[in-house]
């Protein structure tokens, strides 16, 4: 099986505090540290678990700056066995749309059997799996937490719903499914896995390579623009205890005593 | 501005979800005027049932019965609604798992443009409609322009905008069964798998210790336990500690986890994402640790500790025991 895995470089929100710049025009990036968007970690093993199965090919693509090399070539540590960088100015200021016509290009360049895209990423939007497929004229499920081949046209798979119910589903290949966490346990990528695939080429496609009309993506083709971030008007929020450790521990137990919060 | 606007309406056991009231806020909060249509689609009398109740609540419930689809395939949803829906058609749907699954892919077939797990409308200036949206699981804020000449499709976040309870509108029920085209989809539905129970029940805890990612490493679980014990509570969590494989997932709290109403709630390294909130009713008192003074969850809390809760935790644990 071909398998096309979309991966984001994000930043990481377990480890950085995430603040506004100062013009409100985009979070403050200097200093933030990076990594791959988390739900596409478990995309990116549940392929290659896929591929030790049945055989055949993963192959990684992401889509940013140039700096997204690093997330293509960590995903390759892990066992992606081809890696795709698409970068170009046109493409800044796009919208889900954009992002999901960008990579529809990739995806005609090749010949893949499965796409799989995470559930959600930083913007926690969730839009690119389902926008991609309806492109592509693919069948769709979202939020997939298990995946069994059944055979070389049909994929049974289940979707974690409300309440952690699972929706069991046979989809039809080609198809894209975006995958949720907890589907598989991502293996650990060491030092050593990074350095051997350290020099290993990764082709870079920009928009005349996908053959893209620069006036279609980017800012001019957005129909979703950003105008700024900023920090939402709070409500009272939460009434923070001072002090020395213990000096908060006992204001805090008089709090719970009161509230039946200590039996 | 004459887009015409739709609610897409969640039910199940011929009862409608939360969010169908919700919506109709929604999309009074966009358009003043509205009077926006329920699109109800399903079989049978559970149907009926529904939009029957709807009718107090919107003008128009437009009802697709059909056997097809009497489980909800987005697949097939999408593709009735590509049919019956007027150009420029502003829809609404919740954004949970279903949502998900639906409204991106149609945004692209009704070639309108999509707005993901909106917060909140700002304001509709022509065909400019400023969104608010959260990012970074709450941790900023952002002001989203949405070109909606084309119509629009929104996922709307669950929980945000107060249900119209007014029940004010005299509806009708219009049956547009007949309307319904050919269904076939690549993506077939074969069964619900429910959710195993496990050796507790948090939904019937009065005191939840529960941890996030915050508490770092499984042997640190103990802390909260230790915790847990001294209070008289039993231990919860966030999803990635069931991801990890921490603690089993019947544990976890949150939309994909269980719904809880304990009296009191202690959040530990936890962020306070809309899914994690969206499993806590009840209006419990919440008490949450987090180093991150900006952490959403400081924002839902009633009482917050900025501090590492490695730390905390222990002499808190201490602190009570040395009281009894
Ligand atoms: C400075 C800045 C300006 C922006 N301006 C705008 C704007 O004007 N209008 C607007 O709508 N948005 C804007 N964005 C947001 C940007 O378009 C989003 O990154 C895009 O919508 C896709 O990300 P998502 O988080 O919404 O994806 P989701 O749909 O939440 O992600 C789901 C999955 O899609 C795949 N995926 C998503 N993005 C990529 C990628 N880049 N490469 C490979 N796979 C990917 C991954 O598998 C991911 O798990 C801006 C972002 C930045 C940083
Ligand atoms: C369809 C769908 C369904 C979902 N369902 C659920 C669900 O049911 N339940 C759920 O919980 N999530 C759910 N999620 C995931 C959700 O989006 C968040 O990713 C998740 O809730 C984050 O968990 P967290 O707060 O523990 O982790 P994070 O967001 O990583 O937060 C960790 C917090 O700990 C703090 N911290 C770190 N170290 C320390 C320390 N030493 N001391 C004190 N504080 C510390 C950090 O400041 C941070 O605020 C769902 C997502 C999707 C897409």
């Amino acid at each position: 099986m071909e398998i096309l895995v979309c991966v984001k470089r994000v930043p990481d929100t377990a480890e950085n505090e995430i603040e506004i710049n100062r013009d409100g025009s985009d979070i403050e990036r200097d200093d933030l540290v990076y990594s791959v968007n988390e739900w596409d970690n478990y995309a990116v093993e549940e392929a290659i678990q896929i591929v030790d199965k049945v055989g055949g090919a993963v192959t990684v693509v992401s889509l940013g700056d140039e700096e997204s090399e690093e997330v293509v070539r960590r995903e390759m540590a892990m066992g992606a066995h081809n890696g795709i960088l698409v970068t170009d100015d046109v493409f800044a200021g796009s919208d889900g749309k954009g992002i999901a016509a960008i990579l529809k290009a990739v995806v005609e360049k090749g010949t893949y059997d499965l796409i799989l895209t995470g559930a959600q990423a930083d913007d926690g939007a969730g839009q690119i799996g389902g926008m991609l497929a309806a492109m592509l004229d693919m069948p769709y499920a979202s939020v997939v937490n298990s995946i069994e081949v059944l055979n070389d046209s049909q994929l049974k798979v289940g979707r974690e719903i409300e309440g952690g119910n699972q929706e069991m589903n046979e989809i039809a290949l080609p198809c894209v499914l975006s995958i949720q966490t907890g589907i598989n346990e991502p293996r650990y990528v060491g030092i050593r896995g990074i350095r051997k695939v350290a020099s290993v080429d990764i082709p870079i496609w920009g928009a005349s390579d996908l053959g893209l009309d620069p006036a279609n993506v980017g800012e001019s083709g957005a129909g979703v623009k950003r105008v700024d971030y900023f920090v939402p008007e709070l409500g009272e929020g939460a009434e923070i205890l001072e002090g020395s450790n213990e000096e908060i521990a006992e204001k805090l137990i008089d709090l719970l005593k009161a509230k039946g919060g200590i039996k | 501005m004459a887009a015409q606007v739709f609610a897409y309406i969640e039910h199940k056991n011929g009862v409608a979800d939360d969010t169908a009231l919700e919506l109709v806020s929604a999309a009074r909060n966009i358009f003043p005027d509205a009077s926006p249509a329920a699109i109800v689609t399903g079989s049978g009398a559970d149907l009926d049932a529904v939009c029957n109740d709807l009718a107090a609540s919107y003008s128009e419930v437009w009802k697709f019965d059909n056997e097809a689809l009497a489980y909800p395939n987005a697949e097939a949803i999408r593709k009735l609604l590509v049919a019956v829906l007027p150009a420029e058609a502003v829809v609404l749907v919740p954004h949970d798992t279903f949502g998900m699954d639906l409204a991106p892919g149609l945004s692209i077939k009704l070639n309108s443009v999509f707005v993901s797990d909106a917060a909140g409308f700002e304001s509709l200036d022509g065909d400019n409609l400023k969104v608010i949206r959260q990012e970074y699981s709450g941790q900023v804020s952002t002001h989203l322009m949405a070109n909606i000449s084309a119509g629009a499709v929104i996922n709307v976040r669950p929980g945000v905008f107060q249900p119209d309870e007014s029940k004010s509108a005299t509806g009708q029920v219009i049956d547009k069964s007949s309307e319904i085209g050919e269904l076939t989809v690549g993506r077939r539905f074969l069964e619900v798998v429910e959710a195993e129970a496990g050796d507790v029940d948090i939904t019937k805890e009065d005191i939840l210790v529960s941890v996030g990612r915050g508490i770092e490493d499984q042997d640190n679980i103990e802390i909260a336990q230790e915790l847990a014990e001294v209070v008289g509570g039993v231990v919860s969590c966030s999803r990635p500690i069931v991801d990890a494989k921490w603690l089993e997932k019947p544990r976890q709290v949150g939309t994909s986890g269980q719904t809880v109403k304990p009296k009191v709630y202690m959040a530990l390294g936890i962020s306070g994402s809309f899914q994690h909130l969206g499993g806590i009713k009840g209006n419990p008192f919440i008490v949450a640790v987090n180093k991150n003074p900006k952490a959403p969850i400081f924002q839902i809390a009633d009482v917050g500790v900025v501090e590492d809760l490695l730390d905390f935790v222990p002499v808190l644990t201490e602190k009570i025991q040395e009281g009894k």
